[in-house]
């Protein structure tokens, strides 16, 4: 059974948000890094480009697979967790303390659409 | 019976039993009647000697004749050892190596071929294969396409027109806009680059030795490309890198081309192969397999496919290429070859076919009816200019058994007349002189 | 012992392994500026040290005259000796730019292989020039894109795939600039006829399908989807990766389909040579065949010609004529074969493969029962009480000196282990295969931890793919 922690916002393709200081921090759940396996690679954004909600902004790549992962909001990509390209297996080690992007929000009424810890929990059942 | 399907009654009639039918063709039962059982013209079962027989009336209608020409398939000497490495069984009958454990013979070369296609090209990293250096140039074009989110690339006029014209055809069918920079002298012009390139475009694509043989100088490509944020996608053969200047030297990004003149046999134009080199910053946008270096559980050295996500079978439709098997056997003749030839025998036999091509040159242009052309040093093929016709000259070559120079007025209007001759370490002085015996009294 | 070195690693500037002649052409000087800085780091060795080295290197791969091979939709049959002796001939080695009447012979074995392909698959007219399966995918998506686009029916950018199929075919329409629709299949793999009707519309381009399917499974209902197709104003397109079983029984042009591609290959019997050199040459019904990529081999008065212009060409799409070397091997087989054996090749191929689906279904779970074609498809062992996994068993077999089935693949069976026994094939190989997936079996029940840390006998073991992805070394240099 995958970690949901309770307090986030979730995305059905299994991305989460976390709101701190009005901004944004994006990442993989337990779920998604579950599934994917031994993760070898991040394909990262570059900071200060604009994401979409909806759209995909980096690419995950497993030993044996590989994913887009989709952005859950709108608004301007401020910092992106460097750390990640060197130790992508961090996504594997701890999924919600390393997240991917800190997004500056366009619209925060956006993360009304977006699923609670409960929500999510059924759909990884 | 046939000698390749080892079934007897008694066999069939066992399988059969097992399954629980009657007869084979009750196998084939859910197939509609209107498609059972179809009528074919085609020539009944030929025994051994029968083939030979077929074969040798099939090879009489063939004339080998001594090449003259190269323009993408160069007569070089393929070492004996390496028909002996290549047709061994655990080689030749293998399948792509999905299973690493028993495929580490497969891996290892491949391994050993991208060492070696790395270290000519002077780039960081090389793929397993491609199929040849035409295509191996599209799906570059494809490569920096993709990386630059660009739809449109530049390609010199002096790459071989051959590429230039698969080229075409690749990026059409994708969407993709090509567009040319001028010749000028025989080589890409470099104010026309310039006045042409912009931020719309992924890069260029340019060839050295190019299509005339003429070793181009890229040296202020890098500078100029940097302004735009293009990429430069140098096309060479890479027998003639061991050589001159590298794209690695030339900062290229993708290194493309075709291994054909690594000891592989002329075969009527293939199987060839194709190489794609590039540097780590976009290897994983790199289509095709690509073998690396791991240890298995007991920490031995061991080799494996890698960066598999990158390809067809995991992006589906997302893939950059729907590249899958290439010409894994080929990557083994160009890593046997290199091997038995080495640092000093690779460098030898093509210095020797530079000699051979300027001794030609030289020769050719003593005579009073043919010329110069361009001004550029050229490596292994050459321009010459002439007022004959050129069917005339290969119509007498032909009679002493010569395959004669490529006219190049094939391929543009305005270069008829100009004659791309071409020379390897095979060619001897004899044949040489009688080459411009030939030319001589025409 | 197990040999561990590079070619790089016995490498000794003292020596050489080569011979070139001295013809007394004098020495030309390449100016200074052109010449590369660095010299490249190449292994120098004598020639018995470059063969020996290859020979022991050659030692850790499995072959298919080594023993079974059952590589589900590879069609791994055995490679005839005869073919290569007969590719070697020096006279089948010459310049492509020979004039055609000095290379009648070549054109003669291009003419007429074509047409006998032309003839087993019931299409009107082939192209050899594709290199390889994929590539053949390609040219058959960019004939089908041209079709449309002469018709001015600019809105077919879409490609039906079944989502059973191999991932190449999406990854093929992609690159020929089609987008593609997945269409559900029954649990069969075969084409839900309902959900094609859904999928079809004037945005459709085409369809792309093998038959038999990736589980082995015929479409019965193939000329109703060809009729459905084409009413929707779409073609149809062949992959031919499982051409094998129906050689000489049923032929996709008679079931309606407009353009193929057969894997020399695969079906043909050339090697497959680690992973290339192939050969995907393309065929197309008689409206199609103005489209086929340049040059065309063409007989005129009893000469053959190469056809390089011709205004409604899909364009070039290799350097020259295709893989020759491989069209010869292929057109060896064709002849030996023969008319009388071809449909014994695709009937012994479908009898191994229900053999062996029949035998084993007691130990492996078999998702699609009833007939099968010249593969099929199980989703692991039955008991999976041990958690022993298809990837286990698939490592275990190596210890048996058996190759392991296509594991993984199709994507729609979960723990998928495919098996294609093609037809040269004996009984008896057979019978010993059964035995030893038998035999895993039982272990995977006695002793699953045998399995699972298999295998044991291999020159190397499970091998840390993730550490190799993560951190690739790529070549020499990068270990030095």
């Amino acid at each position: 059974m995958s970690k949901v922690i309770e307090g986030l916002y979730y995305a059905n393709t299994h991305e989460w948000v976390r709101v701190e200081d009005g901004f944004a921090y994006i990442g993989i759940t337990d779920y998604a890094q579950e599934s994917l396996g031994e993760i070898v690679y991040i394909e990262l954004p570059e900071e200060e480009s604009q994401i979409e909600s909806g759209e995909e902004f980096a690419a995950i790549e497993s030993v044996k697979a590989a994913s887009d992962i989709i952005s859950p909001v709108t608004g301007t990509i401020v910092v992106v967790n460097d750390d990640l390209e060197d130790s992508p297996e961090l996504l594997n080690e701890d999924p919600y303390e390393n997240w991917i992007i800190k997004v500056d929000l366009e619209d925060e009424s956006e993360l009304n659409k977006l699923l609670n810890a409960e929500e999510y929990k059924e759909i990884c059942e | 019976m046939f000698k390749y399907l080892p079934h007897t009654e008694k066999d069939i009639k066992e399988m059969l039993q097992v399954i629980g039918v009657k007869s084979v063709d009750d196998l084939f039962e859910e197939i509609p009647k209107t498609l059972l059982n179809p009528e074919f013209d085609v020539p009944n079962s030929h025994s051994e000697l029968e083939i030979y027989h077929r074969f040798n009336e099939l090879a009489n209608k063939n004339e080998v004749l001594i090449p003259f020409v190269g323009a993408g398939a160069y007569d070089h000497y393929t070492p004996s050892v390496i028909r002996h490495i290549i047709e061994r069984q655990e080689f030749l009958t293998a399948y792509t190596p999905y299973q690493p454990e028993i495929s580490q013979g497969t891996l290892q070369y491949i391994f050993e071929y991208q060492s070696i296609i790395a270290e000519l090209t002077g780039m960081d990293v090389s793929n397993a294969s491609m199929y040849d250096g035409a295509t191996a140039t599209a799906e570059a074009m494809f490569m920096a396409c993709a990386s630059k989110k660009r739809n449109k690339i530049l390609v010199s006029k002096t790459v071989n027109p051959n590429i230039i014209s698969v080229l075409k055809t690749y990026a059409f069918y994708r969407g993709i806009e090509v567009d040319f920079v001028d010749e000028e002298n025989g080589i890409t012009s470099e104010l026309d680059f310039r006045e042409k390139n912009t931020k719309e475009y992924a890069g260029i694509i340019v060839q050295s030795p190019n299509f005339y043989g003429i070793i181009e100088d890229f040296s202020a490509y890098r500078g100029i490309l940097d302004e735009t944020m293009g990429l430069l996608i140098v096309n060479s053969d890479p027998s003639v890198l061991s050589i001159i200047k590298t794209p690695g030297e030339y900062m290229a990004d993708i290194a493309v081309g075709d291994c054909q003149t690594l000891g592989v046999p002329l075969w009527y134009g293939g199987p060839y192969i194709g190489y794609l080199a590039t540097t780590k910053k976009l290897m994983r946008k790199m289509p095709g397999r690509i073998c690396g270096v791991t240890t298995d559980s007991e920490g031995k050295r061991a080799f494996v496919l890698t960066l598999q996500a990158r390809e067809q079978h995991i992006r589906r439709e997302k893939a950059n290429s729907n590249i899958c098997s290439n010409q894994s056997l080929l990557a083994l003749f160009v890593t046997v070859y290199t091997a038995v030839m080495g640092k000093k025998g690779l460098k030898e036999a093509q210095m020797k076919s530079f000699n051979a091509t300027h001794y030609l040159f030289e020769e050719i242009t003593k005579l009073p009816k043919f010329q110069k052309v361009y001004d550029g040093e050229f490596f292994k093929d050459c321009v010459i200019k002439t007022l004959l016709n050129p069917a005339d000259i290969n119509a007498a070559l032909l009679k002493k058994g010569m395959l004669g120079p490529l006219d190049l007025g094939m391929f543009d209007d305005s270069k008829k007349g100009q004659l791309l001759f071409s020379a390897t370490e095979k060619r001897t002085k004899n044949e040489i002189d009688t080459l411009i015996s030939v030319l001589e009294v025409l | 012992m197990y040999y561990d070195k590079l070619i790089f690693e016995i490498s000794n500037e003292n020596r050489k392994g080569y011979s070139l002649p001295e013809y007394g052409i004098k020495e030309y000087k390449l100016p200074e500026n052109l010449l590369r800085g660095e010299e490249a780091l190449l292994p120098e060795v004598s020639e018995l040290e470059a063969v020996r080295h290859y020979t022991n290197v050659s030692f850790k791969n499995f072959g298919v005259e080594k023993g079974f091979y059952p590589l589900g939709s590879c069609t791994m049959k055995y490679n005839p000796k005869i073919n290569q002796d007969i590719s070697n001939m020096a006279q089948f080695s010459i310049h492509p730019y020979q004039p055609v009447s000095t290379t009648q012979g070549l054109l003669e074995i291009y003419y007429e292989t074509q047409r006998i392909l032309s003839e087993l698959s019931g299409l009107d007219t082939f192209t050899l020039n594709p290199y390889a399966g994929a590539h053949g995918e390609l040219v058959g998506l960019m004939i089908m894109k041209k079709y449309h686009l002469d018709r001015k029916d600019f809105k077919r950018t879409k490609v039906i795939v079944p989502d059973s199929a191999h991932g190449t075919n999406p990854a093929s329409a992609s690159v020929a600039g089609f987008e593609s629709v997945e269409v559900q299949s029954n649990e069969d793999g075969t084409v839900n006829i309902e959900s094609l009707k859904e999928v079809l519309s004037d945005e459709i381009a085409g369809i792309m399908m093998t038959n038999p399917n990736t589980l082995g499974i015929f479409e019965k209902d193939i000329c109703e989807i060809a009729d459905l197709v084409h009413n929707a104003g779409g073609l149809l397109y062949y992959d031919g990766a499982n051409l094998n079983p129906i050689l000489g029984v049923a032929r996709p042009g008679d079931m309606g389909f407009d353009i193929m591609h057969i894997n020399l290959h695969k079906t043909f019997s050339t090697p497959h040579g680690g992973g290339g050199p192939g050969s995907g040459p393309v065929g197309v019904v008689n409206h199609l065949v103005k489209y086929l990529p340049k040059p065309v081999v063409k007989k005129v008065n009893d000469k053959y010609i190469i056809e390089e212009n011709n205004d409604t060409t899909i364009g070039q799409i290799s350097h020259f004529y295709g893989n020759m070397g491989v069209v010869v091997k292929a057109y060896t087989y064709l002849l030996t074969v023969g008319k009388e054996n071809f449909a014994n090749v695709g009937k012994y191929s479908v009898l191994n493969a229900n053999y062996i689906k029949e035998s084993l279904k007691d130990d492996y779970l078999l998702p699609i029962k009833g007939i099968c074609k010249h593969e099929f498809v199980f989703d692991g062992l039955i008991d999976k009480s041990n958690h022993v996994t298809t990837l286990d068993v698939a490592k275990r077999l190596l210890d048996y000196d058996v190759h392991p089935p296509t594991i993984y693949f199709p994507l729609v069976i979960k723990e998928a282990l495919m098996i294609e026994p093609p037809e040269t094939e004996s009984k008896a190989t057979i019978d010993d295969f059964i035995a030893i997936m038998k035999t895993v079996a039982e272990e995977a029940r006695t002793n699953p931890d045998l399995v699972k840390s298999a295998p044991h006998t291999t020159v190397v073991k499970r091998l840390d793919e993730a550490t190799a992805a993560r951190n690739p070394k790529v070549k020499y240099r990068d270990l030095i």
